[in-house]
């Protein structure tokens, strides 16, 4: 099926929940609001025509400018990419949803989102290592601890004001 | 009357099993690398299994938002480092998806003898290791004595006989030495009896089959549900390779060559060894399968090898210029997957104009197919543990980035 | 040799002296047969798995390799983990030695050459072998590591259910012979190579094979070697053991490995008895048909020769565990156990009960001509 298709099913569905589509970029993408995302993975994966029965990859961009050269377009953000694939329509979607960079904008509070965990079991550890290098709590996970980094690390390594710690377990860091 | 400090349950019924709690790794033999996998167990039998990682991880997505494309490539050979081109080839592909870039007919040729021919060495590692998870000592060597000329041959090409930086954004780095080819040629003759020694050795020994048939077995729902990809995916009879089912950019690579999906349909393989049928006792995938799937695609990937060097010394022309070191990129999110040879290694590359990426990220098949295990060790004994792990041919490298 | 000395020496004395001299004798013998083995390991892996093996300790072929191995082994750090028990972590390496050296005493090397010539000797060596596994399971018990303790429990498991077929199936040439006595066993078998036990009948011959299959397995080579099954358990039992401690488990496991061919060779392939009755020829070896006895001197050289002889079928079985060992993976454990309980103990007892009907219906048998005692 056509992204153009897709992109309209998804639509009719879930009508303002579904933010944007933007057809003309060379991966086409759907963006929904964090909150719909459960449930619009679970219609993608379960409705026929679509079926979307593979997760690839779960992504997350961190949108802060640190660099005064590099400017950044739009608010400060977290963008979560989920690329999907149907391996019985074999047809691709990547599916894009926007989060504050802290939930009601206090700094340390982690933005949250709801886990696709149930959906496709491929998400569990991604989830995990969303979580752990960028910071988003997802809601519902059966277990979100960190994955890569330590138990006890402090950060989230692949934000872009994140600064490594001076000392770690009496190691140092810087 | 009753001890005191004494549980009055167990003072009861003092035949009481106990469960252990038990370390493997990450200093095991078998764990493929810094693994460590927590094991639950009553007795012998495994309860549960969960994977802890990380310990090699060394922040790759984080220097890639902080070098230019050209010079995260020697970082992606070091994810997988048994298949470092196909590593280079998957960023490479990746960045040129994103540039609309390209490469000459010779060079794409000479991408796919490269790829393929690592496709070959990282089975080699991996039939060889599992016969060392088994116990079998002697296919591991017959499997690095081959993989050694593999090697050979890429440090001819490139210098280097484990992380290449080969493969680059725009075609290669240098084209093949004069007599590389008839170099390769030879390499593939001596190859071809050598599989059948290691069918001898493992794939028909009867203890082996009794190890690993039926051992771990893997549906191919679950499979997909789980974003296995590669042989573990295929082991589980799902035809899906993805240099015949991927992203265009990637299969007009392999455009005009010609080559079996290696998964058992409808009952049977595609390429079949005259003489020795799957064992009765194989349940589509299990250990077996997964193993021998990689079996089957070495002799594959010899046949695409020689498509390769017909096209390669048919081509004219040269083979491409390598991008800039500080190239600008074009603004925009491109997320490509290649077929590696532990699955499907997908790259995104998301760009806000410079030079160098906003951010850069390796989606792991090791990493997808590893977070099954827990699933496939439930309730199996403590000898199969590594027997699972085998068959899904992890490379911590590439888990923990 | 006791009763030699008491001609001029009080008798105990005389005994304790003979005694050291035997136990001189086998424990030289033993050590250097591991060496031996160690060295011939390598080289027989190397060749399997077509690299060379040990090419420079001492020269061309790598013969120095065992010593180099012995000092390393000897000069390293000698560890004792904190949540092991010390005193039976230490013990532990020596039980298993003794129990696999002490075979030793009662295995004859030729016609009368024996430290103790027993009445019961293949009932002794099988009950000491047995005691191997004593100090598998100290030692995996004492270490302190879950790893050492599954490795212990596997040998325990492992070891005393195959002691069972193995007793089985050496019963079976007891029962033909007549007498637990090996050196009666060994002599009964002179002659033509149609002589020897295995030979004897048809369940013999297989009984052969159930022996060394069992054999191999309770002695934890692979691929039965459980044990310290290395990619599954780390190093099982041996987890823990590094230096001169591992090295006695080492020497151990060689010793009782070249203990089980010996037993096999005496009791099923002829012991010291050649293929052909060449000493009889030579005049070197009692001859029944024509009543003839050697000079002592002579018969002293027989015997030699009947040692080579023992010798080189024992390193052969040796060298038949080393290909198994190079060549198979290693099975599961229920598979060793199912293995053992469900076809080695009834084949086993099959072959008993066919051979048992074999001598009533052929009391003298069709070729072998010494027949029951």
């Amino acid at each position: 099926m056509e992204f153009s298709e897709i992109a309209k099913l998804v639509a009719e569905r879930f009508g303002e929940r579904v933010v944007g589509v933007v057809a003309e970029a060379i991966d086409p993408w759907i963006e929904v609001l964090p909150e719909a995302v459960a449930e619009v993975a679970r219609f993608l994966r379960d409705e026929p025509r679509l079926r979307f029965d593979f997760l690839h990859c779960i992504t997350g961009v961190d949108y802060l400018q640190t660099d005064p050269k590099r400017k950044i377009e739009g608010q400060p953000r977290i963008e979560l990419i989920y690329h999907l694939e149907s391996m019985v329509h074999r047809h691709r979607l990547v599916l894009k949803t926007i989060l504050p960079r802290w939930k009601d904008g206090v700094e340390g509070q982690l933005p949250e989102v709801p886990s696709v965990c149930s959906v496709w079991s491929t998400a569990n550890w991604h989830e995990r290592e969303v979580y752990d290098l960028m910071g988003v709590r997802f809601l519902g996970h059966p277990r979100l601890e960190r994955i890569l980094c330590p138990e006890d690390w402090e950060g989230h390594p692949l934000r872009k004001d994140y600064v490594m710690p001076l000392e770690y377990q009496g190691i140092r860091g810087r | 009357m009753a001890v005191e400090g004494v549980d009055p349950e167990v003072a009861e019924c003092d035949v009481r099993t106990d469960e252990i709690l038990i370390n493997m790794g990450p200093q095991h033999p078998s764990t493929h690398g810094v693994l460590r996998v927590v094991l639950r167990t009553d007795g012998e039998v495994v309860l549960e299994a969960t994977p802890h990682i990380g310990y090699l991880h060394r922040c790759a997505e984080k220097i890639g938002e902080n070098v230019s494309p050209r010079q995260w490539i020697p970082y992606t050979d070091r994810m997988d480092y048994l298949a470092g081109m196909n590593m280079n080839l998957g960023w490479s592909l990746c960045v040129e998806k994103l540039l609309k870039l390209e490469v000459p007919e010779k060079a794409r040729h000479l991408r796919v003898i490269i790829v393929e021919l690592n496709r070959i060495a990282s089975h080699l590692v991996a039939a060889g290791t599992y016969g060392l998870d088994l116990g079998s000592f002697t296919p591991f060597m017959y499997a690095f004595r081959e993989r050694e000329k593999i090697y050979d041959l890429f440090e001819l090409v490139c210098g280097a006989r484990l992380t290449y930086s080969y493969i680059t954004i725009g075609g290669a780095m240098a084209d093949f030495p004069s007599g590389w080819l008839e170099k390769c040629e030879k390499f593939l003759n001596e190859f071809e009896p050598v599989v059948d020694e290691l069918h001898a050795l493992l794939t028909d020994n009867t203890i082996f089959i009794r190890r690993t048939a039926g051992i771990g077995v893997l549906p191919a729902e679950v499979a997909i549900d789980y974003g296995c990809t590669g042989p573990v995916l295929r082991g589980s009879g799902v035809a899906w390779d993805l240099r015949r089912d991927g992203d265009p950019w990637y299969t007009r690579m392999y455009e005009g060559y010609e080559f079996h999906v290696i998964a058992q349909t409808n009952g049977r393989y595609p390429v079949e060894r005259p003489g020795h049928p799957v064992p009765k006792a194989a349940v589509l995938g299990d250990c077996w399968h997964r193993y021998y799937v990689r079996m089957l695609e070495c002799v594959e990937s010899m046949r695409l090898i020689r498509q390769g060097m017909e096209k390669y010394s048919r081509a004219k022309g040269g083979i491409g210029e390598p991008i800039k070191l500080m190239q600008k990129l074009p603004k925009g999110e491109v997320y490509l997957e290649t077929e590696a040879p532990k699955g499907q290694m997908g790259f995104m590359i998301v760009s806000d104009g410079a030079a160098i990426p906003w951010r850069a990220r390796a989606r792991s098949s090791s990493f997808c197919n590893l977070s099954v295990l827990s699933e496939l060790c439930r309730g199996c004994l403590i000898a199969d543990v590594p027997a699972i792990l085998g068959s899904l041919d992890i490379v911590l490298g590439e888990i923990d980035r | 040799m006791a009763d030699f000395l008491a001609i001029w020496l009080p008798s105990w004395l005389a005994l304790t002296l003979a005694a050291l001299v035997h136990v001189t004798l086998i424990l030289t013998l033993a050590l250097t047969a591991a060496a031996a083995f160690t060295w011939a390991e390598r080289k027989v892996a190397g060749r399997i798995q077509d690299r060379l093996g040990p090419t420079r300790v001492g020269g061309r072929f790598g013969w120095l390799q065992a010593v180099a191995d012995g000092l390393k082994l000897v000069s390293k750090e000698d560890i004792i983990p904190r949540n092991a028990d010390p005193l039976l972590f230490r013990t532990a390496p020596y039980v298993s030695f003794c129990a696999s050296f002490c075979v030793y005493l009662a295995l004859p090397f030729a016609n009368g050459w024996v430290a103790q010539p027993l009445d019961i000797a293949v009932f002794f060596v099988l009950a000491v072998a047995g005691l191997e596994v004593l100090g598998v399971i100290l030692g995996g018990y004492a270490s302190g590591s879950k790893w050492s303790l599954f490795g212990a429990m596997r040998e325990a498991a492992q070891v005393v259910s195959y002691e069972v077929p193995l007793a089985l199936c050496a019963v079976i040439p007891v029962m033909v012979a007549g007498t637990m006595d090996l050196v009666a066993i060994g002599n009964m078998q002179a002659g033509w190579a149609w002589n020897w036990l295995i030979f004897h009948n048809p369940f013999l011959f297989i009984t052969f094979f159930i022996y060394f299959t069992c054999a191999v397995a309770s002695v934890n080579r692979a691929p039965f070697d459980l044990p310290e099954a290395e990619s599954e358990l780390v190093a099982g039992f041996l987890t823990e053991y590094s230096g001169f401690r591992w090295s006695v488990f080492f020497m151990a496991e060689y010793a009782s490995m070249f203990a089980v061919s010996m037993l096999a060779a005496i009791l099923f392939l002829g012991g010291w008895n050649g293929p052909l009755p060449i000493t009889v020829w030579l005049g070197l070896a009692p001859n029944p048909a024509t009543g003839y006895e050697p000079h002592a001197l002579l018969a002293y050289f027989g015997n030699f020769l009947g040692m080579v002889n023992i010798l080189i079928k024992a390193t052969l079985g040796v060298l038949l565990m080393m290909w198994a060992r190079w060549t198979l993976p290693r099975l599961r454990i229920d598979q060793v156990m199912t293995m053992c309980l469900k076809y080695c103990i009834p084949l086993a007892a099959v072959m008993f009960v066919g051979t048992m009907i074999y001598l009533y219906a052929f009391p003298v048998g069709l070729i072998f001509r010494s027949g029951g005692g």
